[in-house]
């Protein structure tokens, strides 16, 4: 057995997460947490650079497997990554740094429980990407929920308490349904290993059920219309750095779990629900975009454009075509990226005057020159401007799109039309045109750790946006693969029908 | 005679009362040492009932007196968690002028009322044990009998509690009229054939232990006996008769009236669903934490019968797991609200918690762990109580029951999520106490690490338990 590497990655933060708490400032600034926080942070960064390194992007297996005896004789702790859920174990590691680093604009009591809380929702969020034992996959889903709890409630706006309980409640209404599922997979087949189960399959009588339980955990989380309002809120009100955790990773637990689950265990069934879900997908997408013009909120405006964006997500991967998936899988990277930095730039804002509305602003160009800038390219990222991640994602689905249905593509693309209007409308009115209000004249362009957080974040936009190859390379093989499975999987039950 | 070395913690715990109560006549203002003396007692119980527990399936008396791997589990978290109780509530008694000599002597005789009910193979034997923990209970509930709380609730309890005794002598009565023993084994070989008399007997039968554990429709007189009893009190009711009447309900579906499961299981399943639904939905109007804890342990008992509705010995063993997870969460609960004291007085209202966090970060963030782990979010102890209990019934394909349970956590999560609210978001008052004894600050680490760190090895109870077969 070599070293369990996914063990202490998914370990690290919490071991620095209890490093902190034993620690005591005699200041009470808590300034050296912090450090501690981002050192971790970035070990942990390190850590998934060398494994992403170390991985063998050719190989459809899954990698660094660790399978240990956990709940006595029927369910094993095993992790395990392949091709896609590297990619987003980066991303978590990626975006926590730079969270911690945007940490002191936001928050200003309780530093330390904050930074605890980030680390410890680290640990969960990377354990759901590398777990694969469905009730390890569920422990971990479902204890995320705690530490945003607590951060949205504790450090949010207003109205952080009915977000936060709302955000609450929404995910595990969803959830428990998951867990009926899963139970009901065990005595189905007799384990809960996925990698058993991608050999074992499930009968076609059982999947529409079992699909359908998923779904509405992974429904919630997405979240997709109809079931999508606790976002905004949980945005609103949540500080600059729940948002970003929010909208970059928290999201994108359930798009890897279509792919991973619903596609991967539910193949009959998925193709059963395919209508249903470019349905609710394309209402997503245009309904939102609309939703997201008339909004006055900034925070509020982006919190509505990744519903959108995810209605994307989702309609790429129930194409079940390679570049619809890819495509998927891109842009929740991308989105990943682009949406934790527009909350960042709010944040940047917010924090020097204290207001959200759009129609406050004005002018920040000739006040924030700097500001503008790193603005304008995340703007354009999350319109997807060619160039940008965010094309590669959308123009790869909607080439999936086109493939199985083309009215479905066509309204689809009318939402990249509607994104484009929307984003750009929020940039005008912020950016450009008269300054509004004299007293932001006095605002200071971006600081030393602005500048830092936000270019870390320009810099793989508009790599990837140009280069994709890296990314891509890493999914090409898994993703193939998962398709292989799920074909192979529809015609067995076709051949068997007759 | 040899047979008594069987039932050695029985005579070792009846001799202790005695000899305690002497004691406590003879000797003035003994009420500090007897209470020291009844916990000494206790651990050696404790150890002389670890020390039975390698033996086999045992009878005695008649087949009337039965010693197996139930009941000695049963019996070592009862007598566990009676040490516990003991120790995190001995400051209170002091400080609310509660430490009289009868108080520990009570706590004790209950305790071996409750272990004859656990081991109990005879409808006489459980009676008799039965009323022993009950008389002893009525009196602690009255306990401070300078309350008017405390005496209505006294009161209150005694009232309803003889008329459940009395609707579980006659089911008692009724089966052994028509199944011509009172022995339980003896009743299963006999009951072999349907007929009316003895279903009438198990529905009594049922009714009154559904009333001992707190299960709805026979759920009234909880919330007011926890609230009116002094708390060290109510914690001992919210643990150790569950632990007994869980123990014995047991017993009951799967002996004697295991030929009979087609006729009960539908009872459990409606009273498992209503107790679920009830204590969630109850419980999220209350504003004293121990008319809540009332709620929230009724609607646990509600998942713990859901185990006992399956008919598996998988679905048992998920019920003995929940309820030693549930006293483990409930030590700590309590452990937390004995630490709200300032200026000798204890606050017991939810509002009392109002900002917590700031001032007490270790005991806010207990309290924290605590109402997750009760609300069953992972990776908490509680989580896998109820994830044991939902394998069990999933496995007998009984969905609508598991659906409703989960979905009634949800409800659930909302009035622990109140709490938590109230400790973390709100505004902070007035600081407490921070001195408090060790007894109880060691029970509130120990039950806190527990929950948190019960996922790093979850086989250890289930092992255990596996050990425990009864069909």
């Amino acid at each position: 057995m070599n070293f369990p590497i996914l063990s202490s990655l998914i370990l690290l933060p919490t071991i620095g997460a209890l490093f902190i708490l034993f620690t005591k400032s005699s200041s009470g600034k808590y300034q050296s947490s912090k450090y501690v926080a981002l050192f971790i942070s970035l070990a942990n960064f390190l850590l998934s650079l060398y494994l992403w390194y170390v991985f063998d992007k050719n190989s459809v297996d899954f990698q660094f497997v660790e399978n240990r005896e956990w709940l006595s004789g029927f369910i094993n702790y095993k992790v395990g990554i392949d091709g896609i859920s590297i990619l987003f174990v980066i991303l978590t590691t990626f975006i926590t740094p730079i969270c911690i680093i945007s940490v002191n604009a936001t928050i200003k009591n309780r530093l330390k429980d904050f930074l605890i809380a980030i680390l410890i929702m680290e640990t969960f969020m990377i354990g759901v990407f590398c777990s694969l034992d469905l009730v390890v996959f569920y422990l971990f889903f479902e204890a995320g929920l705690i530490p945003m709890f607590l951060i949205i409630g504790i450090w949010g706006g207003e109205r952080r308490v009915y977000s936060a309980f709302k955000f609450f409640l929404y995910t595990l209404l969803g959830s428990v349904l998951m867990l009926v599922a899963i139970i009901s997979i065990y005595w189905i087949t007799g384990t809960t290993d996925v990698e058993k189960l991608y050999e074992l399959g499930i009968k076609a009588e059982y999947q529409n059920l079992l699909w359908l339980a998923f779904f509405s955990s992974f429904a919630v989380k997405t979240p997709m219309w109809p079931v999508h309002t606790w976002l905004p809120d949980a945005h609103v009100e949540a500080p600059t750095v729940g948002s970003v955790l929010l909208a970059a990773i928290l999201l994108k637990m359930a798009g890897y779990g279509f792919i991973r689950f619903s596609l991967g265990l539910f193949p009959i069934a998925s193709e059963n629900f395919t209508m249903l879900v470019y349905i609710l997908s394309l209402i997503a997408i245009i309904y939102t975009s609309l939703v997201a013009l008339m909004q006055e909120d900034m925070k509020k405006l982006i919190a509505y454009s990744s519903v959108a964006h995810m209605g994307f997500v989702t309609l790429g991967i129930f194409t079940m075509t390679q570049q619809g998936i890819e495509g998927s899988i891109f842009q929740m990277i991308s989105h990943g990226l682009v949406s934790a930095a527009l909350f960042l730039s709010v944040g940047v804002v917010y924090e020097r005057q204290h207001t959200r509305l759009i129609n406050k602003y004005g002018g920040l160009v000739s006040i924030m020159p700097r500001y503008a800038i790193v603005f304008m390219v995340f703007t354009l990222g999350a319109l997807g401007l060619p160039g940008t991640t965010g094309f590669i994602g959308e123009f790869l689905i909607l080439m999936g799109a086109f493939e199985k249905n083309i009215l479905v593509a066509m309204i689809a693309s009318l939402g990249v039309i509607l994104g484009a209007a929307y984003m750009l409308w929020l940039f005008k009115r912020v950016v450009f045109g008269k300054i509004n209000n004299q007293e932001f004249k006095s605002m200071k362009d971006l600081k030393t750790f602005e500048i830092i957080t936000l270019s870390a974040l320009v810099i793989p936009i508009l790599f990837f946006g140009f280069y994709p190859e890296p990314l891509m390379n890493s999914i090409e093989a898994s993703v193939e693969n998962t398709l292989n499975m799920y074909n192979f999987e529809l015609i067995n039950n076709l051949a068997s029908k007759d | 005679m040899e047979n008594f070395q069987y039932i050695l913690p029985e005579i070792f715990i009846s001799a202790s009362i005695m000899l305690f109560l002497l004691v406590g006549v003879f000797k003035k203002n003994s009420a500090s040492l007897i209470y020291n003396l009844s916990n000494i007692s206790l651990v050696i119980l404790l150890a002389l009932i670890i020390n039975l527990s390698s033996l086999d399936t045992i009878y005695l008396f008649n087949d009337s007196y039965l010693i197996d791997n139930l009941s000695n589990y049963m019996k070592i978290i009862l007598v566990g968690s009676g040490i516990f109780v003991m120790l995190t509530g001995s400051k209170y008694i002091q400080v609310i002028n509660l430490n009289k000599i009868e108080y520990p002597i009570l706590i004790l005789s209950s305790i071996l009322g409750m272990m004859i009910m656990i081991s109990s193979n005879d409808l006489i034997v459980f009676y008799m044990g039965l009323e022993l923990q009950s008389l002893a209970l009525y009196v602690l509930a009255s306990f401070n009998r300078d309350n008017l709380l405390s005496t209505e609730s006294g009161l209150k309890y005694f009232v309803l509690s003889a008329l459940s005794s009395g609707l579980l002598l006659y089911g008692c009565s009724l089966t052994y009229g028509f199944s011509e023993s009172t022995n339980f084994d003896q009743i299963l070989i006999n009951s072999t054939e349907f007929n009316y008399g003895t279903t009438f007997g198990i529905v009594f039968i049922l009714v009154g232990l559904a009333f001992k554990i707190s299960a709805v429709p026979f759920h009234m007189w909880a919330p007011d006996v926890y609230q009116g009893s002094p708390t060290s009190v109510t914690l001992f009711f919210a643990i150790l008769p569950k632990i007994a009447a869980l123990s014995v309900f047991i017993k009951f579906l799967y002996t004697p009236f295991a030929n009979m499961n087609d006729q009960w299981q539908t009872i459990i399943v409606f009273i498992s669903i209503a107790s679920m639904i009830f204590g969630a939905v109850a419980a999220i109007g209350q504003k004293n934490l121990k008319r809540l804890i009332a709620y929230s342990s009724i609607s646990h008992m509600g998942y713990a019968l859901a185990g006992l509705a399956t008919v598996s010995n998988q679905g048992i063993q998920s019920s003995i797991t929940y309820i030693s997870i549930y006293l483990v969460m409930n030590l700590a609960f309590f452990s937390c609200l004995f630490m709200l004291k300032r200026n000798d007085k204890y606050y017991e209202n939810i509002e009392d918690l109002s900002g917590l966090s700031k001032k007490h970060p270790i005991l806010s963030f207990s309290l924290l762990i605590v109402l997750f782990s009760l609300a069953g979010i992972p990776p908490l102890a509680g989580f896998f109580a109820k994830f044991y209990v939902f394998l069990a019934v999933i496995e007998q394909s009984m969905y609508f029951l598991a659906i409703v349970g989960l979905l009634a956590t949800v409800v659930a999560a909302f009035y622990y999520l109140r709490i938590i609210k109230i400790i973390y978001f709100d505004p902070e008052k007035e600081e407490y106490e921070t001195s408090h004894n060790l007894g109880l600050k060691i029970t509130l680490a120990i039950s806190t690490i527990f929950i948190l760190a019960y996922f790093i090895y979850p086989s250890g109870i289930t092992e255990i338990v596996s050990k425990i077969t009864m069909i």
